[in-house]
Formats: C-alpha cells, structure tokens, sequence
C-alpha cells in the first residue's frame, strides 16, 4: 500500500519542481486536444446547426450514422489514421505519422462526430423556434444559424467541452499515430499507459492528478462563463 | 471573483497550448510544413536536424536503455532517434514493408533470414543478455538451471504460465523451447497475453505464475513484483541482440544514412562502452552485454 502514498509523495515532487518531462507532456497533450477541438468546432458547430434548421431527404440515416460515429472506439480511428499516413499509405509523402500533427489529425477525426452530433441534436430541438424568429426578422439562413449559435451558445459550449474531453482523455488513437516517442509524441495518456507498464508509479499518478485538474479546469471554466452569462 | 478564476483558468489553457508550439531543441516534430524539407534524401550529405525512426522490442524500451543511449547519440549526430517499440516481429515486419530505418530486436534467425530476403542491408549482433524463468518464491518450481526440466514440469502440472503471445523476440524464444521439448502448450494454466513484457510481468505477478523474461527488463520492474529468478544460466536461455538497416530500395523515405550513423555509433567503441555502463549503477550489474565482433 505504502507504493501508492509514496508515488503520490513524488508526484507533487514532481509537479512542484517542474519536472521539465512532466511539463512537456502536459503542454503537448494540451496543445493537441485543444487544437483538435477548436478545428472540428470551428467547421461542424456551424455545419452541424445548419442542418439541424435545414430539411432534407434522409435525416434519420444521417443522424444515425453521425451518432454511431460518435462512439466509435478511439483505436479504430488511430488505425485508419495510421494506415492512411504510413510510409506505404495513399499520405505517406507528407511523412506526418510518429509526429503531434497526425495526432491532432486523429483527435480532430475522433471528435468530428461528437460535434456534428451534438449541435445537430441541439439545433434540431431548440434551433427551429429560434430560426422562425430570424426568418419573420427577414433574415435568410445565414442569419439563422448566426442567431442560433449566439443564443445556445452555453449549450454549444458544453458540447465542446465534451468533444475536448474526448480528445484529451483517449489513448488509443494517438497511441497508433504518435508512438508515444519520448519528448515529441508523448501524451499524457500514453506516459500513464506506459509508465504503468514499466513500473514507474509517481510519474503515472502524477500525470493522472494533472489530467483530472485539467478537466476539472476546463469545465468549472465553461460554468463560470455560463454563470456569468445568465 | 469569477471573472477572475475564469480568466486565470483561460490563460493557463493558453500558455499550455503555446508551450506545446515552442520549438523544441530537438527536430520540429510540432512543423509538420517543415518536414519534407527537413528529411534528407538518401544520397544527401548530413543535414544538421533529420531523424530515423528505429523499430525496437519492448524489452530495450521498458528496461530503459534506449532512454539512457540516445540522448547522447542525438547530442553527438544530429539525428533524432523516433523509437517505435513494438514486438520483434512487428518490428520485422516494419523493416518489410519500410516503414523503418533501422531495426533493434533479438531473434538472430528471422533478423538473419530477413537479411537473407532483402530487406535489410546487414545484420550486426550489438549485444546480448540472457532469459531468466521468474515465478514464485515459493512455488513448485525450485532454483535450477535447466531450463528444459522446469517448462516440463510446469506443463505437467499445469502450472499458471504467462506468455508474450506477441511475435516478439521473447515469445519465439519461448516457443523454441517447448518445441525443443515437443511440448505444445494449452490448457486454462497457459496465458497468452499479448503485451509487452512489463505488462506480462505485472500479469504473472498477479497470478504469481512464471513467465520467460530478459533479464533487464526484470531487473528494471523487480522492486514492484513479487516474483525471483527461478531458472538461469541455461545455455538455451541466451539472448542475442542485433540491429539491420533497413534496405533503401524500399522507397526514397528510407533514411539510409542516418540508419548506417546508427548502427556504426551502436557498435563503435563508444557505444558497446556505453551499453556496457548501463544499469551498474542502480542494479550492480549491467543490463546488456555489448558483443559486436567477438
């Protein structure tokens, strides 16, 4: 038992002291998760309330696939990647596997659907009323979708912190993509994973500790922007 | 008061994503635009920032050595060293199709045969260890060193056995050894775990059951397991291990020069020495024993 309370005793050693390692991970995995996140929200918060207010034929085999992607183990997704990005694959000349790209590549491949399906599934249920305000205002659909995403903006805010979630707390994807090569592709996901293995338990609780404060941030964060908000 | 924390806990977010873009000493992994223009064609004179990827077992990452020897080989080259840890077959199977440059694993025959085939340039023994059978201290099986008896006994008692299951160095070593004895083992008692080795020691800790190990890779985990060295110093027990470039004609992605840098500094004098220093220290005994040319 005593292993445990040692391996916390050297993990606050080592977040304290700024472990240069230790900081390095947790910047890394920071940037991509963060990087992944804002590209896929960037592009499918707009897409995904656009064809939340727009009819079209074959809604029902859309939403569900989009919500079958969204659980989609993260490995199967670091696999294709992976393939795709090998030296033999169709992307190989761009020479991206074993580096942070492919796995923001990955990442933003991961959350594409949780995105998607969560601001279609928003905009379907509270965009409709609010796109029958804009089109009596003489807006057009632009207009719509503009106004639906400043008004859910709270909603749509909580859906991107779960796409970040996702992002930060998987390991299988960018496992595949990135090889958890020390000082350029090591996350905090897969330094756990690892570290585990070899038996090295402060560093691996220590990254869990940071791993739980960062999520713990980004959503007391999301609360407080929408306490603020109301 | 809350406009404060968020901003705060905004900010951190911040200097966390721009310390993840800072350029690194190392190669500029985080610039994939710079990539193309940073590896070398193979005919090219070295260039001062390039990398190699190098497919290894699991056994040179978990015991650490990789770790110790090539921060001093990138500081001395240039060359960044991207290690992909995988079992020694999949590391074979990079080499085939090219997605390495340089292979570091430790089944002489199938390195040899590889060679044979093609698809690597040559074959050096770098350095070796032996295998150890761990298991309980107070198990059935007692200290020995015949390695041939023990497995024999195990099956014959069905006792909990953890295997690689993985294609790696270690699991064809292993299953050289029941072939030896025309064992084909099966049954609730044999594990097949396809992990690394740390993870398969973990795993025969737990059950307190015996597994084929490296030395180093025990000796690196042997403070968190509850598990001695049962057999050792049996003559099929000994561990080569060897480093091939891959062969160049696979694709114009192949960095030959750095590979051959590679292999030239691992069995230089130099490196053998370093290998030789590694783990005396914190174990009292080295971990592998460099043997290029001898």
């Amino acid at each position: 038992m005593d292993y445990i309370a040692q391996g916390f005793g050297e993990a606050i050693r080592l977040l304290a002291g700024f472990d240069s390692e230790v900081y390095r991970i947790i910047a890394l995995s920071l940037l991509v998760s963060t990087s992944a996140t804002v590209v896929a929200s960037l592009i499918f918060v707009p897409l995904g309330v656009y064809l939340g207010i727009k009819p079209f034929r074959g809604k029902r085999i859309f939403s569900r696939t989009v919500y079958t992607f969204m659980s989609i183990p993260s490995v199967i997704v670091g696999l294709v990647v992976a393939l795709l990005l090998a030296r033999r694959g169709p992307f190989g000349y761009l020479r991206l596997l074993y580096t942070p790209a492919a796995m923001i590549i990955a990442q933003t491949i991961l959350v594409i659907p949780l995105i998607l399906g969560l601001t279609y599934n928003l905009s379907k249920n509270r965009g409709t009323p609010l796109e029958k305000v804009s089109r009596t205002l003489g807006g057009n659909r632009l207009d719509s979708v503009i106004l639906i995403i400043r008004e859910l903006k709270i909603d749509i805010l909580v859906n991107v912190a779960t796409a970040f979630s996702r992002a930060i707390s998987e390991v299988g994807a960018v496992m595949i993509v990135g090889g958890n090569i020390k000082g350029q592709t090591r996350v905090m996901t897969t330094a756990i994973s690892m570290m585990n293995s070899m038996g090295d338990y402060p560093m691996a609780i220590a990254l869990g500790i940071i791993l739980l404060v960062v999520s713990f941030g980004i959503h007391s964060l999301i609360y407080s922007y929408s306490q603020e908000e109301e | 008061m809350k406009k404060t924390l968020t901003y705060v806990l905004l900010l951190l977010l911040v200097l966390g994503t721009v310390s993840g873009c800072a350029p690194k000493t190392e190669a500029p992994a985080e610039a994939p635009a710079n990539d193309p223009a940073e590896e070398p064609a193979a005919e090219s004179e070295p260039v001062v920032e390039e990398s190699i990827i190098l497919a290894t077992t699991t056994s040179t990452q978990d015991s650490g050595l990789l770790d110790f020897l090539l921060p001093i080989f990138t500081e001395e080259t240039g060359i960044e060293v991207k290690t992909i840890a995988v079992g020694t077959g999949n590391a074979l199977q990079m080499g085939r199709d090219g997605e390495a440059d340089v292979l570091l694993v430790h089944a002489k025959a199938d390195e040899l045969k590889l060679v044979e085939e093609g698809h690597g340039t040559v074959r050096n023994d770098v350095m070796y260890n032996d295998f150890v059978l761990v298991g309980p201290a107070d198990g059935e099986i007692i200290y020995g060193n015949d390695i041939g008896a023990a497995l024999a006994a195990i099956n014959e008692k069905g006792l909990q056995f953890v295997s690689r299951g993985d294609d790696s160095g270690t699991h064809k070593k292993e299953l050289g050894l029941w072939k030896a004895l025309s064992i084909e083992p099966a049954g609730e008692w044999y594990i097949e775990a396809g992990a690394g080795m740390g993870d398969v020691l973990k795993i025969a800790d737990e059950r307190q059951g015996y597994t084929l190990t490296d030395r180093a890779t025990y000796l690196a985990l042997k403070d968190t397991l509850q598990l001695e060295v049962v057999v050792e110093g049996d003559e099929g027990l000994f561990n080569q291990y060897g480093i091939i470039p891959v062969n160049p004609n696979k694709g114009d992605m192949i960095n030959e020069a750095g590979a051959l840098k590679f292999m030239d500094w691992l069995i230089s004098e130099e490196g053998q020495e370093l290998i030789s220093q590694f783990g005396v220290e914190e174990y009292g005994e080295p971990l592998f024993i460099p043997n290029y040319g001898k």
